[in-house]
């Protein structure tokens, strides 16, 4: 035994080496290496790509890598469990520096077990700087292993190498201590290894998530960060990788190579000093991260409750911030990437868990952000904050997506309130409302791959189609309370009373999740954009906006969870007009290349678009695909209709000019519905026309000419839609 | 006890003739460049403003995520270049600007209390003490 506490010797007398590749080290030259790495864990093929010009120019590093990649690698027929499907990491021009926070941003596609169209998450942690400054600007890792196997790249000394390892374990939080103890050369370099894995959970359900690894010096443990979405996770078990493994120990401050050091020094240290000065009367990141929006959503009516039946509950101090700011441990720099001063990733140490199969040990959690809070608590019926901590814990060690997990849990709890579920469908599980123990074994079930774990774990379009067949259940009522679109799980905003919000969740490429636009703010509480024009143009400024950040490796939270002092004076507050030019003056200090704010919605605007393609390529993306469920439009139960009465009662007086007085409760949801439904087909009208695309959402020959992606197979895949 | 040894300013006495920015600047960067002192002595309403660090309030070295400021066991405040990032969170947080940044340079800087300057300083407006602290 090693001072690790793992038998390292023991470990790797397992290891059967399958292929090596050796690699010359250049460095890296404003931002790009201009090459990239593939490897094959079914046949052992390790190589090197050079990165072309015209990929360079058109699909600008990160996401956009990625999914060229990933389009090359596969047809229109593949599923995710197919051996050509990929994983592909990349990572952008900026990505890696240390200047400027929120920098050091992976982005990982692949073909979703839920959705089968390409699914994209922004992860932090240090694999992907550290990928980039050994070499490569993606990482493409396609075939399947018959035996477990650890994908290692020394960037120190330009190594790739493939073995088998059958002793390591599954579970993240411990699979990354033993990569730390087993590659680091000595204490001193265990901030130097980082790896990627997901979890015993990823092997048993379609939501699995990957866990990229950041060593804390002070912790003095592998900490964690969470590739969510769409079952990345589940595809790389089914490929038989334990982990991906990354050493690279020569950061400083030129590993990135900028054109202009001094320049990123500026920007960066204005940032810096901008968040030091205000983030504590702001959103206190560095205090509680985005756990502090709970109480915010709560007073809005936003936050998920009951499977986003409700906007609120008398219950929610239980998650206030402050429950889980005393758990998590303060005064340590909690950045997932050096030099992000917004230090959101906060942990809590020595958490004994309660449950499972590390029950009694002392861990340190990693959370809960605020989509765990409300998707593992609110969302559920869950308020106590240390069953969130302890589901939190769980799902990330399992490698599954809390987002998904609580979701579909919150899904599984509805359908058990009516009835469509009980005891002998849940193997005994008794899933009411915040019923804790309960929905801890059902996530361990999912762990040991057990019984009714594996239905839950098919996610909600898996439940519903699963809960019709075998169990009768009303396939409308399903589709009405299943919140999922596209085969992703909502993110845990209740979009209800802001129909660009609707809008920005279903239109989302991936499925629905805010990171392409976040509007509810400006729609629901500012009324900022009342016409059907100004929703469109907000989606679409705001997903090709926040598209860059993918494009680049960055964080968006540096965006507008912090702002300057007079943002609120300037002309458009909501695009955090400063925090954009120090956009493009990073991007200019690191590629050397000058880029306008029409240039920066170009860049997006092509990977976006083709990413658009592809997902139709797939066989999703057209307008019926971008249909939300109507939970997420509207109440769909009388019950949900009463308990926010004198809202809906209003409406349709002022809008909709129906009287409702005298009326039945379920004739008043018919006449609202009928109403919001016919609203929402006007927006997608408005958002595909300011898209460029045609009012069945498919991008026009002019847009793709326009944008310089009129490849041949991506106008093969158009062209049919467009007779 | 563990002690602090610092570079201790009085105001009143500095007449701003800069020979200890001179003397630090020359001292570590070989160039006579107030830019690149970790003494910074700047004209105020009272005559001279003189900031470095104290040594005491410690904010850079919890911020540092990288642990390349320490303490010494003289209770100094120390810079390893070699584990330095370039990252200048610690510039940032540093309330009274004594932990400095050159433009392009790879790292920060600041005062290590060497007294290189105290012995240039012709009115003895600055000196090293050495403080016990509880």
């Amino acid at each position: 035994m090693t001072e690790s506490g793992f038998d390292i010797a023991g470990l790797e007398a397992g290891h059967r080496p399958v292929s090596e590749f050796r690699y010359e080290k250049r460095p890296v030259v404003r931002g790009y290496n201009d090459r990239t790495l593939y490897v094959n864990v079914g046949n052992g093929r390790i190589a090197e790509k050079p990165v072309s010009a015209d990929m360079r120019a058109k699909f600008t590093g990160g996401k956009g890598y990625g999914l060229r990649l990933l389009w090359d690698a596969v047809n229109p027929s593949t599923k995710w469990d197919d051996p050509e499907n990929e994983i592909n990491i990349a990572m952008g021009p900026v990505c890696g520096n240390t200047n400027y926070p929120g920098s050091g941003k992976s982005l990982v596609v692949s073909i979703s077990p839920t959705t089968g169209i390409p699914i994209d998450c922004n992860v932090g942690g240090y694999f992907g700087p550290f990928l980039k400054f050994a070499g490569f600007d993606a990482l493409e890792v396609q075939g399947k292993a018959d035996r477990d196997v650890i994908v290692f790249i020394d960037g120190d000394d330009g190594v790739v190498s493939i073995f088998e390892a059958p002793g390591e374990a599954v579970d993240s939080h411990v699979l990354a201590e033993q990569m730390v103890a087993m590659f680091s050369r000595d204490e001193k370099d265990r901030q130097h290894i980082s790896s990627v894995s997901a979890g015993t959970g990823a092997e048993h359900a379609l939501i699995g998530c990957l866990n990229f690894s950041f060593y804390d010096k002070r912790r003095k443990v592998a900490r964690l960060k969470q590739a969510g979405r769409g079952g990345i996770g589940t595809v790389f078990r089914d490929k038989k990788i334990k982990a991906l493994v990354v050493r690279y120990s020569g950061l400083d401050v030129s590993s990135n190579n900028p054109a202009d050091l001094a320049g990123l020094q500026e920007t960066g240290l204005k940032l810096h000093r901008e968040i030091v000065t205000l983030d504590d009367q702001q959103c206190r990141m560095r205090e509680i991260g985005t756990a502090h929006l709970t109480e915010i959503m709560d007073e809005y009516d936003l936050l998920p409750t009951r499977n986003y039946k409700f906007g609120s509950s008398p219950d929610s101090p239980g998650l206030d911030s402050h429950a889980f700011s005393a758990m998590v441990t303060h005064g340590l720099p909690d950045g997932c990437w050096y030099g992000c001063t917004m230090a959101c990733a906060k942990a809590a140490d020595g958490f004994e868990l309660a449950t499972g199969p590390y029950r009694g040990h002392k861990v340190t959690v990693d959370g809960p952000e605020y989509e765990t809070v409300a998707g593992c608590g609110s969302n559920i019926g869950v308020y106590d904050p240390r069953v969130v901590m302890e589901l939190n814990f769980y799902c990330d060690t399992y490698g599954l997506d809390t987002i998904s997990f609580g979701t579909s849990t919150a899904f599984v709890m509805e359908c058990w309130e009516k009835g469509v579920l009980d005891s002998t469908r849940t193997g005994g599980l008794e899933m009411t409302w915040g019923n804790g123990p309960a929905v801890l074994e059902l996530l361990h079930r999912i762990g040991r791959g057990e019984g009714f774990g594996l239905v839950a774990g098919l996610g909600v379009r898996g439940m519903k189609k699963y809960f019709a067949e075998h169990y009768g259940a009303d396939p409308k009522l399903l589709q009405d309370i299943g919140c999922e679109c596209k085969g992703l799980e909502y993110s845990q905003y209740v979009s209800k009373e802001s129909l660009a919000q609707q809008g920005g969740y279903s239109m989302a490429l991936k499925g629905p999740q805010h990171d392409e636009a976040w509007l509810i703010f400006m729609d629901m509480v500012n009324n900022r954009i009342p016409t059907f024009e100004d929703k469109a143009e907000a989606l679409y400024y705001f997903p090709m906006f926040r598209t860059w950040f993918g494009l680049q490796g960055l964080c968006k939270l540096p965006w507008n969870d912090i702002e300057p002092a007079d943002n609120a004076s300037t002309d458009e507050p909501a695009k955090v007009p400063e925090h954009v030019e120090n956009y493009l003056a990073i991007y200019k200090a690191i590629t050397g290349n000058d880029l306008d704010r029409d240039g920066l919605i170009r860049q997006s605007a092509r990977v976006y678009n083709f990413q658009k393609v592809f997902c139709i390529r797939m066989g999703k993306g057209r307008r019926i695909d971008d249909w939300p469920p109507y939970r997420m439009m509207g109440p769909v139960t009388v019950e949900e209709y009463e308990s926010r009465a004198d809202r809906y009662d209003k409406q349709l007086k002022e809008q909709v000019g129906i009287d409702p007085s005298g009326m039945g409760t379920p004739g008043k949801v018919a006449a609202l519905r009928a109403y919001r439904e016919d609203r929402y087909e006007k927006l997608l009208d408005a958002v595909y026309k300011r898209k460029g695309w045609t009012r069945e959402g498919v991008p026009t020959v002019e847009t793709l000419h326009d944008l310089g992606i009129d490849y041949p197979e991506v106008l093969e895949v158009v062209k049919p839609l467009l007779e | 006890m563990p002690s602090v040894k610092r570079l201790a300013s009085d105001s009143s006495k500095c007449i701003g003739c800069g020979a200890c920015m001179t003397a630090c600047s020359t001292l570590f960067f070989k160039v006579d460049d107030p830019a690149r002192s970790c003494i910074s002595v700047t004209p105020s309403d009272s005559g001279s403003k003189i900031t470095v660090c104290d040594q005491t309030c410690r904010l850079c070295v919890a911020e540092c995520p990288v642990q390349a400021l320490t303490v010494s066991s003289q209770g100094v405040v120390m810079l390893d270049r070699k584990l330095c990032v370039g990252c200048l969170a610690c510039v940032a947080v540093c309330p009274i600007g004594a932990i400095r940044h050159y433009p392009g340079s790879a790292n920060p800087f600041k005062c290590i209390a060497c007294g290189a300057c105290a012995r240039k300083c012709p009115t003895g407006a600055i000196g090293i003490v050495v403080e016990e602290r509880s």
